[in-house]
């Protein structure tokens, strides 16, 4: 390292990853909330559809609207420690590129999102799918990462929005759901084909392209206004 | 050629919604003098080192700070400076040696430094338990290590003691005293342990400088009027 001088962007990515994991590690706020939450709407939704198996679109919308929801819980708790326990402050004093926390904090995001699919997901095939989920796999995997990436990005710069605000638990789902509302349809539309019934193995590709384009066009648009949003 | 002041402030603004929190506050501090800031609760000294800390932006005046002009170059100036102020910005589930360890890679310092300045506030043997176990002056104590790990050229100190009893606050006057070698601007409750320490002493009341002098020059009037 070089003293003195600040470490570079992805040494300062990698601390602040680092610090986050070994945080939800040593308390296990946010990880099993997620999880326990997913479970219980996959509960919920068995018994309230009444149905022992669902396919196609439905199982997609049912798999989605699950992710979605327990990602919020994610979302919400993403800066909490920042703010109370003075995270940013100690951040901004740091001579470091402010966009790293962005880096840094939406792959910690994803990576929640990736432990909590590694649960949910085969829960959601035990519980509510008819056909097996080992064929089409890959092409779930695929459409769940394109959509974590949307959900990482888009939460993690709504959450620095609203932890500023006294009402964030509000303010996270009201700017976030809008926004991720065009994401979150490319991921049911892609991942539909895949639950039964079709015969598909991997997702439509137009959806695909959708889902990575916004992917994109959000991680750009996320880098270029996060610097203002922890501006005084 | 004479070297710049520390800190240059002019004509200094900031405001709070309605509420005006500094009016027009005008100091210079040169390189390695300290300068105290006194007044009561209120009185925007706390604000005051916020801003110089880059935290805060000013409202109308010029602020320069080692030689930079904030806000516009508070990039350069971030990394010279120590911030200690009432939060001791450690996470309380991580051991004080993770905490520093953070710290030291936020600001580009090599894992050593930290062993040293946890030895030197008598720290070392307590660095692994996390921070929430422990007593609010160990917790200072803790924070005096993060806010001087990267040897800054400027400290930043509100009421630097608080928590600290007299054998503890020996430990931590190397790191953050006139040994230090840095220039420093501390507040304190305690008027007379600050003019001890101070070059310059400037009295806040209402945002206002009410006075700045050198200690010697400093009425004791002036400063009981601070309080009162």
């Amino acid at each position: 390292m070089r003293e003195g001088r600040g470490p570079g962007s992805w040494e300062t990515v990698l601390a602040v990853l680092r610090k986050d994991l070994l945080l939800e590690l040593r308390g296990l706020e946010v990880v099993p909330a997620m999880v326990l939450f997913a479970l219980a709407t996959l509960v919920v939704f068995h018994f309230g559809l009444n149905r022992d198996t669902v396919d196609g679109q439905l199982a997609a919308g049912v798999l989605t609207v699950t992710l979605l929801f327990a990602a919020m819980l994610g979302i919400n708790r993403l800066f909490v420690a920042e703010r109370e326990q003075g995270g940013f402050d100690a951040f901004l004093l740091a001579p470091v590129d402010r966009s790293t926390l962005l880096v840094a904090k939406a792959m910690a995001l994803f990576l929640f999102l990736a432990v909590l699919e590694v649960i949910a997901v085969p829960a959601f095939g035990l519980m509510l799918l008819g056909a097996p989920l080992g064929r089409v796999l890959p092409g779930l995997i695929a459409m769940l990462a394109l959509g974590d990436v949307a959900l990482a990005v888009i939460g993690t710069l709504v959450s620095a929005i609203a932890v500023h605000t006294r009402a964030r638990d509000l303010i996270g789902p009201i700017i976030g759901l809008p926004l991720l509302l065009p994401a979150l349809i490319a991921l049911a539309r892609g991942v539909g084909p895949l639950m039964g019934g079709h015969g598909s193995v991997w997702p439509p590709g137009r959806w695909v392209l959708i889902l990575a384009l916004y992917d994109v066009v959000f991680a750009l648009l996320a880098y270029a206004v996060f610097d203002f949003l922890l501006e005084d | 050629m004479d070297q710049p002041p520390a800190i240059e402030l002019r004509g200094l603004v900031r405001r709070f919604g309605e509420r005006t929190v500094l009016r027009e506050v005008s100091v210079s501090v040169p390189a390695g003098a300290t300068l105290a800031v006194l007044g009561r609760n209120g009185a925007g000294k706390s604000t005051l080192l916020r801003i110089l800390a880059t935290l805060l932006r000013p409202h109308a005046g010029s602020v320069a700070v080692l030689g930079e002009a904030l806000p516009r170059r508070a990039f350069a100036v971030r990394g010279r400076l120590g911030l200690l102020g009432h939060d001791p910005l450690l996470y309380r589930d991580l051991s004080g040696r993770e905490n520093l360890g953070y710290h030291a890679r936020l600001h580009g310092v090599g894992v050593a430094r930290v062993d040293e300045v946890l030895e030197a506030v008598g720290m070392r043997e307590r660095a692994e338990e996390p921070v929430r176990l422990l007593s609010r002056g160990m917790v200072q104590r803790l924070a005096v290590c993060r806010a001087v790990l990267h040897r800054p050229s400027l400290l930043l100190l509100d009421e630097p003691l608080a928590n600290l009893d007299p054998a503890a606050g020996g430990l931590v006057a190397p790191l953050i005293g006139r040994a230090s070698g840095a220039t420093r601007v501390l507040t304190s409750h305690d008027p007379r342990a600050a003019l001890a320490e101070a070059d310059l002493v400037l009295g806040l009341e209402g945002g206002r400088a009410a006075f700045l002098a050198e200690p010697s020059r400093v009425d004791a009037e002036a400063v009981a009027r601070l309080y009162a």
